[in-house]
């Protein structure tokens, strides 16, 4: 089991004919992901590598080959209207894995999505992944393994480090979720927090936060009262200075906010076990499953 | 990105908000000339740098202060003469200080009241977010913890935009009487506008202050933009003073790379800005400091990988380096060729501790055992850590 993401989800990839979107387009097909369409406007009715079809529009894509998931490659200037033309064609979950997008094209993507079916991953993230069914993003697919862990990250590599420790102990994942980087985003920690909650197949969670915004606090106070399986977590940026941006928009400490030990804080008073550093993510989680039970 | 109060006041200006009477200054006929123009009123003379704590600040020729009023544009030319071409250090400059190549020369306001105004980007509501008080003046984070009652958020529908009322209620939680209604209110609105036409992530200004006159004016103001969306405001690029910035972060951002220098003495290179944050957490954590945040980004090429040893290199305090490579798109053999090639042009004095995994890492190690480099190969992420910690300490 898993969320969001299984072996019936059928993708269309926004920007198929870029690079970018084609590496990665062929990588997920590798994987073993279900790719029926690609979008590039202009370019519909060629064949992407002679198998998947490429349309001017979602709405064609959707309406010919019933996709129900985008994977967004666009180049940042376009991807907000990507995103919104995967929304209005009714896709049910949208990957935008475009980094650089500016912060009020996403605020206007929010308040336009409001009410809608759809759901939102990214922008500027690694994607989703249900280890040996589907892999929607630019992960390196070899380093997971399929089981009952669920993943939640800010982070692209640093989400690889926490899985690949999990994959060389033994432990499977039922599925990853990058949330992205940028300060205004899709899927919280708290949305993805509960999907794994009511999950079957999901067993127990790691959450990986960094510096800025409150995200992390809101999961870990939901939590508290209302999560039913264990997590452990880690937050990075315990040494970044105020002020300034490391690298991820939204990762900055701004007006004594957003602080490493703030999270941490936060975390801990929720029952969540908090890893020290990077290198024992997955051992924490461990520990903490076998004191539990 | 950081801006001039000077530039900030022109920025302002094209949205009709009200600001005291001035302009810039680069030499002393043109400060004694812009005083001039202003007519007979006390003038204010302002030290153009991008630091706080100017007016307490202390020129290195021992002149103090980098504000000052005058009165006669006579006597604003010698205030200028002892401020152009000098360094000011204040408590945010650190003892270099900064070369002041300008100053704003203005009409000195005669403020009767001081009001905190700013409009940002709220990340939680995902709207802009008008955060307001009437303890102006101060910093706002010392209003919110002593008196969190006098700080007033009016959100503000990211569609719609800022209503008419709203700025008028704004004016009226603010003290403003009814003659004053219109001034604020338009202030208000010329600062949403502001922040709305140049993708602003805040604009803040402390103080907005109301005159003895009864004038409304933007007395300073603060910009923050959004770094991603400067490619459509080139107007805004334009205003980048890269005097005012780490020569090392300039040089990095040339080669697409996010590089902050930070003190310590263990330099890293990493994929990610996550990645690149844990390490430098996980360097602090074995008892080390990390020289810098570098992120290489996920696609970088050997020159871009060249490039980021070269920056790394050149820091003096640097004792030690590690680089920490989680190869997802990124190759394992990209990166190991980069530090090959940045080793044969740079002469290696550090010690050098490298961690790879991931995509193509067989090929990667190879490639760095062939090249004969010494180099301190290191299993996983701890392990690399705790040798660059001892390294360094070697030294």
């Amino acid at each position: 089991m898993s969320v969001l993401v299984d072996k019936s989800t059928q993708l269309v990839v926004q920007g198929i004919t870029g690079s970018a979107g084609a590496f990665h387009t062929r990588q997920c097909i590798d994987y073993g992901t279900n790719v029926v369409a690609g979008v590039t406007p202009g370019k519909g009715g060629q064949m992407f590598d002679g198998k998947v079809p490429v349309f001017d529009t979602v709405w064609e894509a959707r309406q010919k080959t019933g996709c129900n998931a985008s994977m967004v490659f666009v180049p940042a200037p376009a991807s907000a209207d990507s995103i919104l033309e995967a929304v209005d064609a009714g896709v049910e979950l949208v990957v935008c894995i475009t980094e650089g997008i500016p912060a009020m094209d996403m605020m206007r993507v929010k308040a336009l999505m409001r009410g809608k079916q759809s759901r939102l991953i990214g922008p500027n993230c690694p994607g989703i992944i249900t280890p040996g069914a589907s892999k929607i993003g630019i992960m390196p697919g070899y380093i997971h393994k399929p089981g009952n862990i669920g993943v939640i990250s800010r982070s692209g590599t640093l989400t690889y480090e926490a899985v690949w420790q999990l994959t060389s102990r033994g432990y499977g994942q039922s599925t990853c979720i990058g949330i992205g980087g940028d300060p205004i985003h899709g899927l919280s920690h708290l949305d993805c927090v509960k999907l794994f909650n009511e999950d079957p197949g999901t067993d127990a969670m790691i959450l990986i936060g960094e510096i800025g915004g409150s995200a992390e606090e809101e999961a870990a106070e939901w939590i508290k009262t209302n999560c039913k399986k264990p997590v452990a977590a880690f937050i990075a940026g315990m040494t970044a200075p105020p002020g300034r941006r490391m690298g991820h928009a939204g990762a900055i400490i701004s007006g004594g906010k957003g602080t490493a030990a703030g999270k941490i804080a936060a975390l801990k008073a929720a029952g969540i076990a908090v890893a020290e550093t990077p290198a024992t993510i997955a051992d924490t989680l461990i520990t903490h499953l076998k004191a539990r039970s | 990105m950081n801006i001039h109060e000077y530039q900030a006041k022109e920025l302002l200006q094209k949205f009709d908000v009200a600001t005291t009477r001035g302009r810039v200054a680069s030499t002393l006929d043109e400060a004694e000339q812009i005083a001039r123009e202003l007519g007979d009123v006390e003038v204010v003379v302002k030290a153009q740098i991008h630091a706080g704590g100017r007016g307490k600040g202390t020129f290195k020729n021992g002149f103090k202060g980098g504000v000052h009023v005058r009165k006669t544009p006579e006597k604003v030319r010698e205030v200028a003469a002892q401020m152009l071409g000098q360094i000011l250090v204040t408590h945010q400059t650190g003892p270099a200080g900064r070369v002041v190549n300008k100053v704003l020369v203005a009409e000195s306001a005669e403020i009767a009241r001081e009001i905190y105004f700013a409009v940002l980007l709220d990340r939680g509501t995902a709207a802009p977010l008008i955060v307001a008080s009437t303890e102006g003046g101060v910093e706002i984070e010392t209003v919110a913890a002593k008196s969190p009652e006098k700080i007033i958020r009016e959100p503000v529908d990211p569609l719609a935009g800022l209503q008419p009322f709203q700025a008028r209620k704004l004016a009226k939680q603010l003290g403003f009487d009814s003659s004053q209604l219109r001034s604020a209110s338009k202030l208000f609105e010329g600062l949403y506008r502001t922040f709305i036409a140049f993708d602003c992530s805040m604009v803040e200004v402390n103080p907005l202050v109301v005159t003895t006159k009864g004038e409304v004016l933007a007395l300073d103001a603060k910009f923050n933009f959004d770094d991603n969306a400067l490619y459509r405001h080139p107007e805004i690029a334009a205003l980048r003073d890269v005097a005012e910035e780490d020569p090392r972060e300039v040089e990095a951002s040339k080669h697409g790379l996010s590089y902050i220098g930070l003190g310590g003495n263990i330099a890293c290179l990493v994929n990610g800005a996550g990645l690149a944050m844990a390490t430098m957490d996980i360097i602090k954590f074995y008892g080390g400091e990390p020289a810098n945040f570098l992120d290489v980004g996920g696609g970088a090429t050997e020159d871009q990988v060249t490039e980021a040893f070269k920056i790394l290199i050149a820091d003096k305090k640097v004792k030690a380096i590690l680089v920490n490579i989680f190869g997802g798109i990124m190759k394992c053999d990209v990166i190991a060729q980069g530090i090959i090639n940045a080793a044969k042009t740079v002469k290696l004095s550090v010690s050098l501790v490298v961690r790879l995994e991931g995509t193509n890492v067989e090929r990667g190690m190879q490639l760095l055992k062939e090249s004969g480099l010494a180099l301190i190969p290191a299993d996983d992420l701890a392990d690399a850590a705790q040798k660059a910690v001892a390294a360094a300490n070697s030294k």
